[in-house]
Protein backbone atom coordinates (compact mmCIF):
# COMPACT_ATOMS: atom_id res chain seq x y z
CA UNK A 1 0.00 0.00 0.00
CA UNK A 2 0.93 3.10 -0.87
CA UNK A 3 0.34 6.64 0.03
CA UNK A 4 1.29 8.29 -2.50
CA UNK A 5 -0.82 6.60 -5.18
CA UNK A 6 -3.85 6.28 -2.74
CA UNK A 7 -3.43 10.47 -3.05
CA UNK A 8 -3.13 10.30 -6.50
CA UNK A 9 -6.49 7.86 -7.43
CA UNK A 10 -8.28 10.18 -5.24
CA UNK A 11 -6.93 13.18 -7.26
CA UNK A 12 -7.50 10.93 -10.43
CA UNK A 13 -11.31 10.53 -9.35
CA UNK A 14 -11.72 14.21 -8.44
CA UNK A 15 -10.68 15.31 -11.37
CA UNK A 16 -12.69 12.93 -13.82
CA UNK A 17 -15.36 13.97 -11.79
CA UNK A 18 -14.87 17.30 -12.23
CA UNK A 19 -14.35 16.76 -16.43
CA UNK A 20 -17.68 15.16 -16.16
CA UNK A 21 -19.37 18.20 -14.73
CA UNK A 22 -23.11 17.15 -15.98
CA UNK A 23 -23.29 13.99 -13.63
CA UNK A 24 -22.06 15.95 -10.89
CA UNK A 25 -24.92 18.78 -11.51
CA UNK A 26 -27.07 15.67 -12.08
CA UNK A 27 -26.78 14.82 -8.50
CA UNK A 28 -27.20 17.82 -7.26
CA UNK A 29 -30.23 18.41 -8.85
CA UNK A 30 -31.15 14.94 -8.44
CA UNK A 31 -31.44 16.42 -4.73
CA UNK A 32 -32.97 19.33 -4.98
CA UNK A 33 -35.71 17.73 -7.00
CA UNK A 34 -36.15 15.32 -4.38
CA UNK A 35 -36.71 17.80 -1.91
CA UNK A 36 -38.92 20.02 -3.87
CA UNK A 37 -41.26 16.69 -4.53
CA UNK A 38 -41.19 16.19 -0.98
CA UNK A 39 -41.90 19.79 -0.43
CA UNK A 40 -44.71 19.72 -2.81
CA UNK A 41 -45.70 16.51 -1.37
CA UNK A 42 -46.40 17.23 2.08
CA UNK A 43 -48.14 20.66 0.92
CA UNK A 44 -45.97 22.59 3.41
CA UNK A 45 -47.67 25.70 2.64
CA UNK A 46 -50.36 24.27 4.79
CA UNK A 47 -48.76 23.14 7.64
CA UNK A 48 -45.32 22.40 8.73
CA UNK A 49 -44.39 19.22 9.68
CA UNK A 50 -43.56 17.54 12.96
CA UNK A 51 -39.37 16.87 13.74
CA UNK A 52 -39.53 13.05 13.63
CA UNK A 53 -40.69 13.38 10.12
CA UNK A 54 -38.49 15.98 9.36
CA UNK A 55 -35.68 14.56 10.41
CA UNK A 56 -36.51 10.84 8.70
CA UNK A 57 -37.02 12.79 6.00
CA UNK A 58 -34.25 14.05 5.20
CA UNK A 59 -32.15 10.66 5.70
CA UNK A 60 -34.37 9.21 3.15
CA UNK A 61 -33.58 11.35 0.67
CA UNK A 62 -29.89 11.23 1.54
CA UNK A 63 -30.02 7.79 1.43
CA UNK A 64 -31.33 7.71 -1.87
CA UNK A 65 -28.92 10.20 -3.46
CA UNK A 66 -26.27 8.19 -1.74
CA UNK A 67 -26.94 5.04 -3.52
CA UNK A 68 -27.56 6.75 -6.72
CA UNK A 69 -24.50 8.30 -6.63
CA UNK A 70 -22.44 5.91 -4.88
CA UNK A 71 -23.54 3.00 -7.47
CA UNK A 72 -21.71 4.98 -10.42
CA UNK A 73 -18.35 4.04 -8.67
CA UNK A 74 -17.48 0.93 -9.90
CA UNK A 75 -20.91 -0.22 -11.71
CA UNK A 76 -20.69 2.71 -14.81
CA UNK A 77 -17.02 2.12 -15.19
CA UNK A 78 -15.89 0.77 -18.27
CA UNK A 79 -14.61 -3.01 -18.15
CA UNK A 80 -11.25 -1.86 -19.65
CA UNK A 81 -10.65 1.33 -17.71
CA UNK A 82 -11.23 -0.64 -14.79
CA UNK A 83 -8.82 -3.15 -16.09
CA UNK A 84 -6.28 -0.59 -16.11
CA UNK A 85 -6.65 0.40 -12.47
CA UNK A 86 -6.67 -2.83 -11.65
CA UNK A 87 -2.86 -3.11 -13.36
CA UNK A 88 -1.19 -0.15 -11.97
CA UNK A 89 -2.65 -0.55 -8.50
CA UNK A 90 -3.41 -2.66 -5.85
CA UNK A 91 -6.92 -3.33 -4.75
CA UNK A 92 -6.25 -2.21 -0.85
CA UNK A 93 -5.57 1.34 -2.83
CA UNK A 94 -8.03 0.96 -5.02
CA UNK A 95 -10.57 0.47 -2.06
CA UNK A 96 -9.29 2.90 -0.07
CA UNK A 97 -9.37 5.57 -2.82
CA UNK A 98 -12.48 4.97 -3.65
CA UNK A 99 -14.10 4.95 -0.36
CA UNK A 100 -12.24 8.41 0.28
CA UNK A 101 -13.69 9.67 -2.94
CA UNK A 102 -17.01 8.39 -2.25
CA UNK A 103 -16.66 10.46 1.34
CA UNK A 104 -15.81 13.30 0.32
CA UNK A 105 -18.76 13.31 -2.43
CA UNK A 106 -21.89 12.16 0.02
CA UNK A 107 -20.60 14.73 2.26
CA UNK A 108 -20.55 17.49 0.40
CA UNK A 109 -24.17 16.42 -1.69
CA UNK A 110 -25.48 16.39 2.60
CA UNK A 111 -24.20 19.68 3.26
CA UNK A 112 -26.01 21.39 -0.30
CA UNK A 113 -29.23 19.10 0.49
CA UNK A 114 -28.77 19.62 4.46
CA UNK A 115 -28.83 23.80 3.33
CA UNK A 116 -31.88 23.25 0.47
CA UNK A 117 -33.81 20.89 2.59
CA UNK A 118 -33.71 23.45 5.48
CA UNK A 119 -33.82 26.41 3.55
CA UNK A 120 -37.54 24.71 2.03
CA UNK A 121 -38.52 22.45 4.36
CA UNK A 122 -40.85 24.42 7.55
CA UNK A 123 -40.39 22.50 10.78
CA UNK A 124 -42.55 22.56 14.15
CA UNK A 125 -40.06 22.59 17.19
CA UNK A 126 -41.04 21.32 20.32
CA UNK A 127 -40.80 24.09 22.89
CA UNK A 128 -37.78 25.60 24.58
CA UNK A 129 -35.73 23.06 22.17
CA UNK A 130 -32.53 24.47 20.15
CA UNK A 131 -30.80 23.36 17.59
CA UNK A 132 -27.47 21.57 18.43
CA UNK A 133 -25.75 22.48 15.13
CA UNK A 134 -22.67 21.21 15.41
CA UNK A 135 -23.80 17.71 16.90
CA UNK A 136 -26.19 18.12 13.80
CA UNK A 137 -23.23 18.39 11.23
CA UNK A 138 -21.44 15.57 12.99
CA UNK A 139 -24.31 13.23 12.80
CA UNK A 140 -24.06 14.23 9.17
CA UNK A 141 -20.21 13.57 8.99
CA UNK A 142 -20.34 10.09 10.18
CA UNK A 143 -24.05 9.13 8.12
CA UNK A 144 -22.04 10.65 4.93
CA UNK A 145 -18.60 8.51 5.89
CA UNK A 146 -20.79 5.06 6.80
CA UNK A 147 -22.92 5.24 4.03
CA UNK A 148 -19.70 6.12 1.39
CA UNK A 149 -17.77 2.75 3.25
CA UNK A 150 -20.87 0.34 2.90
CA UNK A 151 -22.02 1.22 -0.52
CA UNK A 152 -18.91 1.53 -2.41
CA UNK A 153 -18.28 -2.11 -1.08
CA UNK A 154 -22.05 -3.19 -1.95
CA UNK A 155 -21.64 -1.04 -5.70
CA UNK A 156 -18.25 -3.51 -6.19
CA UNK A 157 -20.33 -6.75 -5.36
CA UNK A 158 -23.71 -5.56 -7.61
CA UNK A 159 -21.29 -4.83 -10.47
CA UNK A 160 -20.44 -8.10 -10.47
CA UNK A 161 -23.71 -9.53 -11.62
CA UNK A 162 -25.86 -8.63 -14.22
CA UNK A 163 -28.80 -6.19 -13.42
CA UNK A 164 -26.55 -3.88 -11.28
CA UNK A 165 -28.59 -1.30 -10.25
CA UNK A 166 -32.01 -2.41 -9.03
CA UNK A 167 -29.41 -5.12 -7.26
CA UNK A 168 -27.63 -2.27 -5.45
CA UNK A 169 -30.42 -0.94 -3.31
CA UNK A 170 -31.72 -4.68 -2.82
CA UNK A 171 -28.43 -5.38 -1.40
CA UNK A 172 -27.31 -2.05 0.13
CA UNK A 173 -30.63 -1.22 2.48
CA UNK A 174 -30.60 -3.89 4.66
CA UNK A 175 -26.67 -3.39 5.64
CA UNK A 176 -27.31 -0.05 5.69
CA UNK A 177 -30.07 0.05 8.29
CA UNK A 178 -28.06 0.24 11.85
CA UNK A 179 -26.07 3.02 10.33
CA UNK A 180 -29.51 5.17 9.33
CA UNK A 181 -31.02 4.05 12.60
CA UNK A 182 -28.44 5.48 14.51
CA UNK A 183 -27.90 8.33 12.27
CA UNK A 184 -31.73 9.36 12.93
CA UNK A 185 -31.37 9.17 16.46
CA UNK A 186 -27.86 11.13 17.13
CA UNK A 187 -29.77 13.91 14.67
CA UNK A 188 -32.95 13.56 16.95
CA UNK A 189 -30.99 14.11 19.33
CA UNK A 190 -28.95 17.58 17.98
CA UNK A 191 -32.48 18.70 16.69
CA UNK A 192 -33.88 18.38 20.10
CA UNK A 193 -31.28 20.13 21.46
CA UNK A 194 -30.32 17.14 24.23
CA UNK A 195 -27.10 17.38 26.53
CA UNK A 196 -24.45 16.57 24.62
CA UNK A 197 -23.77 13.41 26.80
CA UNK A 198 -26.76 12.00 26.11
CA UNK A 199 -24.86 11.50 22.41
CA UNK A 200 -22.48 10.06 23.26
CA UNK A 201 -23.43 6.11 22.83
CA UNK A 202 -24.67 6.86 19.83
CA UNK A 203 -21.61 8.38 18.25
CA UNK A 204 -18.94 6.12 19.66
CA UNK A 205 -21.69 2.98 18.01
CA UNK A 206 -21.41 5.02 14.80
CA UNK A 207 -18.02 4.73 14.75
CA UNK A 208 -17.28 1.27 15.75
CA UNK A 209 -20.17 0.02 13.04
CA UNK A 210 -18.14 2.51 10.31
CA UNK A 211 -14.82 0.67 11.77
CA UNK A 212 -16.46 -3.01 11.26
CA UNK A 213 -17.65 -1.79 7.88
CA UNK A 214 -14.12 -0.43 6.68
CA UNK A 215 -12.10 -2.91 7.94
CA UNK A 216 -14.25 -6.04 6.67
CA UNK A 217 -14.31 -4.03 2.90
CA UNK A 218 -10.26 -3.40 3.41
CA UNK A 219 -9.68 -7.38 4.03
CA UNK A 220 -12.82 -9.03 1.22
CA UNK A 221 -11.90 -6.50 -1.64
CA UNK A 222 -9.02 -8.78 -2.86
CA UNK A 223 -11.17 -11.53 -3.31
CA UNK A 224 -13.67 -9.44 -5.24
CA UNK A 225 -11.62 -7.88 -7.85
CA UNK A 226 -10.07 -11.11 -8.76
CA UNK A 227 -13.03 -12.49 -10.54
CA UNK B 1 -22.73 -45.76 11.22
CA UNK B 2 -19.92 -43.64 12.92
CA UNK B 3 -20.20 -40.93 11.08
CA UNK B 4 -24.41 -40.98 11.76
CA UNK B 5 -24.09 -40.36 15.54
CA UNK B 6 -25.17 -37.02 15.47
CA UNK B 7 -28.26 -37.57 13.22
CA UNK B 8 -29.31 -39.82 16.32
CA UNK B 9 -28.38 -37.35 18.56
CA UNK B 10 -30.58 -34.38 16.75
CA UNK B 11 -33.17 -37.10 16.93
CA UNK B 12 -33.27 -38.03 20.45
CA UNK B 13 -32.84 -34.13 21.61
CA UNK B 14 -35.14 -32.79 18.93
CA UNK B 15 -38.26 -35.31 20.91
CA UNK B 16 -36.67 -34.89 24.15
CA UNK B 17 -37.94 -31.27 23.59
CA UNK B 18 -40.93 -32.14 22.10
CA UNK B 19 -42.16 -34.28 25.04
CA UNK B 20 -40.57 -32.48 27.83
CA UNK B 21 -40.91 -28.81 26.45
CA UNK B 22 -44.78 -29.95 26.50
CA UNK B 23 -45.64 -31.83 29.12
CA UNK B 24 -43.01 -31.03 32.06
CA UNK B 25 -43.74 -28.39 34.46
CA UNK B 26 -43.31 -24.98 33.85
CA UNK B 27 -42.69 -22.00 36.28
CA UNK B 28 -46.49 -20.14 36.67
CA UNK B 29 -45.52 -16.62 36.00
CA UNK B 30 -48.10 -13.33 35.45
CA UNK B 31 -49.12 -12.38 31.37
CA UNK B 32 -46.65 -15.66 30.42
CA UNK B 33 -48.48 -18.37 31.67
CA UNK B 34 -48.16 -21.74 29.89
CA UNK B 35 -46.93 -19.60 27.19
CA UNK B 36 -43.32 -19.69 28.71
CA UNK B 37 -42.59 -23.02 26.96
CA UNK B 38 -42.20 -21.15 23.32
CA UNK B 39 -39.11 -20.79 24.62
CA UNK B 40 -38.54 -24.19 23.58
CA UNK B 41 -39.38 -23.28 20.00
CA UNK B 42 -39.02 -20.23 19.26
CA UNK B 43 -36.17 -18.87 21.16
CA UNK B 44 -34.76 -22.00 20.05
CA UNK B 45 -34.65 -21.01 16.06
CA UNK B 46 -32.46 -17.63 16.82
CA UNK B 47 -29.96 -19.86 18.55
CA UNK B 48 -30.17 -21.96 16.08
CA UNK B 49 -30.69 -19.61 13.13
CA UNK B 50 -27.17 -18.01 14.14
CA UNK B 51 -25.47 -20.84 14.50
CA UNK B 52 -26.25 -21.81 11.13
CA UNK B 53 -25.37 -18.02 9.47
CA UNK B 54 -21.91 -18.36 11.84
CA UNK B 55 -21.28 -21.65 10.18
CA UNK B 56 -22.37 -20.58 6.55
CA UNK B 57 -20.17 -17.19 6.74
CA UNK B 58 -17.22 -19.82 8.48
CA UNK B 59 -17.46 -22.00 5.29
CA UNK B 60 -17.49 -18.52 3.09
CA UNK B 61 -14.31 -17.75 4.34
CA UNK B 62 -12.70 -21.23 3.57
CA UNK B 63 -14.24 -20.90 0.22
CA UNK B 64 -12.36 -17.72 -0.39
CA UNK B 65 -9.18 -19.06 0.68
CA UNK B 66 -8.86 -22.19 -1.09
CA UNK B 67 -11.27 -21.75 -4.49
CA UNK B 68 -13.22 -25.63 -3.80
CA UNK B 69 -16.51 -24.96 -5.11
CA UNK B 70 -17.52 -27.97 -2.58
CA UNK B 71 -17.26 -25.41 0.58
CA UNK B 72 -19.80 -22.77 -1.41
CA UNK B 73 -22.39 -25.36 -2.02
CA UNK B 74 -21.94 -26.14 2.13
CA UNK B 75 -21.88 -22.33 2.82
CA UNK B 76 -24.95 -21.30 0.65
CA UNK B 77 -27.15 -24.30 2.02
CA UNK B 78 -26.05 -23.81 5.51
CA UNK B 79 -27.35 -19.92 5.10
CA UNK B 80 -30.57 -21.33 3.48
CA UNK B 81 -31.21 -23.53 6.39
CA UNK B 82 -30.40 -20.85 8.79
CA UNK B 83 -33.18 -18.17 6.86
CA UNK B 84 -35.80 -21.20 7.64
CA UNK B 85 -34.88 -21.13 11.00
CA UNK B 86 -35.05 -17.68 11.02
CA UNK B 87 -38.94 -17.69 9.32
CA UNK B 88 -40.13 -20.30 11.81
CA UNK B 89 -38.71 -18.00 14.37
CA UNK B 90 -40.57 -15.19 12.89
CA UNK B 91 -43.66 -17.83 13.02
CA UNK B 92 -43.78 -19.03 15.86
CA UNK B 93 -43.04 -15.44 18.09
CA UNK B 94 -46.41 -13.58 15.90
CA UNK B 95 -48.15 -16.75 17.20
CA UNK B 96 -47.05 -16.28 20.26
CA UNK B 97 -47.16 -12.49 20.67
CA UNK B 98 -50.38 -12.79 19.28
CA UNK B 99 -51.41 -14.21 23.03
CA UNK B 100 -49.09 -12.47 25.07
CA UNK B 101 -48.93 -8.70 23.05
CA UNK B 102 -52.27 -8.87 21.86
CA UNK B 103 -51.26 -8.88 18.25
CA UNK B 104 -48.88 -10.45 15.84
CA UNK B 105 -46.57 -7.48 14.81
CA UNK B 106 -46.10 -5.16 17.48
CA UNK B 107 -42.78 -3.41 15.60
CA UNK B 108 -40.94 -4.21 18.78
CA UNK B 109 -37.31 -3.99 17.72
CA UNK B 110 -36.18 -7.79 18.66
CA UNK B 111 -38.85 -8.23 15.43
CA UNK B 112 -37.51 -5.23 13.04
CA UNK B 113 -34.49 -6.54 13.52
CA UNK B 114 -35.14 -10.15 12.71
CA UNK B 115 -36.71 -8.93 9.66
CA UNK B 116 -33.97 -7.29 8.54
CA UNK B 117 -31.94 -10.46 9.12
CA UNK B 118 -33.70 -12.10 6.76
CA UNK B 119 -33.82 -9.34 4.21
CA UNK B 120 -30.10 -9.69 4.17
CA UNK B 121 -29.99 -13.45 3.65
CA UNK B 122 -32.66 -12.70 0.51
CA UNK B 123 -30.18 -10.55 -0.94
CA UNK B 124 -27.72 -13.04 -0.48
CA UNK B 125 -29.89 -15.54 -2.23
CA UNK B 126 -31.35 -13.08 -4.93
CA UNK B 127 -27.51 -11.76 -5.37
CA UNK B 128 -26.26 -15.49 -6.20
CA UNK B 129 -29.02 -16.22 -8.66
CA UNK B 130 -28.50 -13.02 -10.40
CA UNK B 131 -24.94 -14.88 -11.81
CA UNK B 132 -24.19 -17.56 -14.47
CA UNK B 133 -20.67 -18.55 -13.65
CA UNK B 134 -20.25 -20.59 -10.97
CA UNK B 135 -17.07 -20.13 -9.61
CA UNK B 136 -17.76 -15.88 -10.34
CA UNK B 137 -20.77 -16.24 -8.24
CA UNK B 138 -19.54 -18.24 -5.40
CA UNK B 139 -16.51 -15.78 -4.95
CA UNK B 140 -18.90 -12.55 -4.84
CA UNK B 141 -21.70 -14.48 -2.51
CA UNK B 142 -18.97 -15.43 -0.46
CA UNK B 143 -17.82 -11.51 -0.20
CA UNK B 144 -21.37 -10.56 0.29
CA UNK B 145 -22.10 -13.30 2.61
CA UNK B 146 -19.22 -12.19 5.14
CA UNK B 147 -20.11 -8.26 4.60
CA UNK B 148 -23.89 -8.86 5.57
CA UNK B 149 -22.33 -10.86 8.73
CA UNK B 150 -20.12 -8.76 9.66
CA UNK B 151 -23.37 -6.00 9.62
CA UNK B 152 -25.56 -8.03 11.12
CA UNK B 153 -23.63 -8.31 14.51
CA UNK B 154 -24.31 -5.11 15.51
CA UNK B 155 -28.19 -5.37 14.40
CA UNK B 156 -29.07 -7.93 16.22
CA UNK B 157 -27.19 -8.22 19.66
CA UNK B 158 -26.37 -4.34 19.85
CA UNK B 159 -29.27 -2.40 18.56
CA UNK B 160 -32.24 -4.31 20.31
CA UNK B 161 -30.75 -3.94 23.92
CA UNK B 162 -30.39 -0.29 23.49
CA UNK B 163 -33.78 0.01 22.81
CA UNK B 164 -35.53 0.77 26.38
CA UNK B 165 -39.49 -0.11 25.15
CA UNK B 166 -39.05 -3.51 23.93
CA UNK B 167 -41.53 -5.58 24.77
CA UNK B 168 -39.98 -8.78 24.98
CA UNK B 169 -38.73 -10.79 28.41
CA UNK B 170 -35.53 -9.47 29.20
CA UNK B 171 -35.59 -5.79 27.40
CA UNK B 172 -37.10 -2.89 28.48
CA UNK B 173 -37.68 -3.83 32.58
CA UNK B 174 -39.42 -7.13 31.69
CA UNK B 175 -37.96 -9.73 33.41
CA UNK B 176 -36.13 -12.03 31.32
CA UNK B 177 -35.78 -15.88 31.80
CA UNK B 178 -32.65 -16.02 34.14
CA UNK B 179 -34.71 -14.15 36.80
CA UNK B 180 -37.85 -16.23 36.33
CA UNK B 181 -36.03 -19.92 36.32
CA UNK B 182 -34.38 -19.78 39.88
CA UNK B 183 -34.48 -23.56 40.08
CA UNK B 184 -33.15 -24.38 36.03
CA UNK B 185 -36.63 -26.01 35.66
CA UNK B 186 -36.50 -24.34 31.63
CA UNK B 187 -32.72 -25.09 31.60
CA UNK B 188 -32.58 -28.32 30.92
CA UNK B 189 -34.80 -28.12 28.37
CA UNK B 190 -33.95 -25.32 26.67
CA UNK B 191 -29.71 -26.09 26.10
CA UNK B 192 -30.45 -29.59 24.73
CA UNK B 193 -33.20 -27.44 22.34
CA UNK B 194 -30.88 -25.50 20.78
CA UNK B 195 -28.47 -27.67 20.37
CA UNK B 196 -31.30 -30.56 18.59
CA UNK B 197 -32.65 -27.72 16.36
CA UNK B 198 -29.34 -26.59 15.40
CA UNK B 199 -28.39 -30.43 14.53
CA UNK B 200 -31.70 -30.91 12.47
CA UNK B 201 -30.58 -27.51 10.73
CA UNK B 202 -27.59 -28.97 10.04
CA UNK B 203 -28.74 -32.35 8.54
CA UNK B 204 -31.13 -30.65 6.39
CA UNK B 205 -28.54 -28.83 4.97
CA UNK B 206 -26.22 -31.98 4.63
CA UNK B 207 -28.87 -33.55 2.21
CA UNK B 208 -29.05 -30.97 0.37
CA UNK B 209 -25.22 -30.04 -0.02
CA UNK B 210 -25.02 -33.58 -1.36
CA UNK B 211 -28.14 -33.37 -3.64
CA UNK B 212 -26.13 -30.64 -5.22
CA UNK B 213 -22.78 -32.98 -5.33
CA UNK B 214 -24.93 -35.50 -7.07
CA UNK B 215 -26.34 -33.40 -9.52
CA UNK B 216 -22.60 -31.76 -9.99
CA UNK B 217 -21.39 -35.47 -10.55
CA UNK B 218 -24.15 -36.33 -12.97
CA UNK B 219 -23.42 -33.10 -14.92
CA UNK B 220 -19.87 -34.03 -15.39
Amino acid sequence: MNKNQIFSLIGKELLSEWRQRFALNGMVLYLASTIFVCYMSFGLKVGAIDAVTWNALFWIILLFTAVNSVAKSFIQESRGRALYYYSIASPIEIIISKTIYNALLLLALALVGFVIYSFVMERTNEDGTTFDLLYFLIAIVLGSLGLASSLTMISGIAAKAENSTSLMAVLSFPVILPIILMVIKLSKNAMDGLDRSVSTDEILILVAINAIVFAVSYLLFPYLWRS
Amino acid sequence: MKKNWWKALALILVTYTLLAGLLMDAPRLNILNETIRNLHFHVTMWFGMVILLTASMVYAIKYLRSGQITLDDKSVELAKAGVLMGALGIITGAVWANYTWGEPWSGDSKQNAAAICLLIYFAYLVLRNSMKDEQQRARVSGVYNIFAYAAMIPLLFILPRLDPNSLHPGNGGNPGFNSYDLDSKLRVIFYPAVIGWTLMGAWLANLRVRTRQIERALED
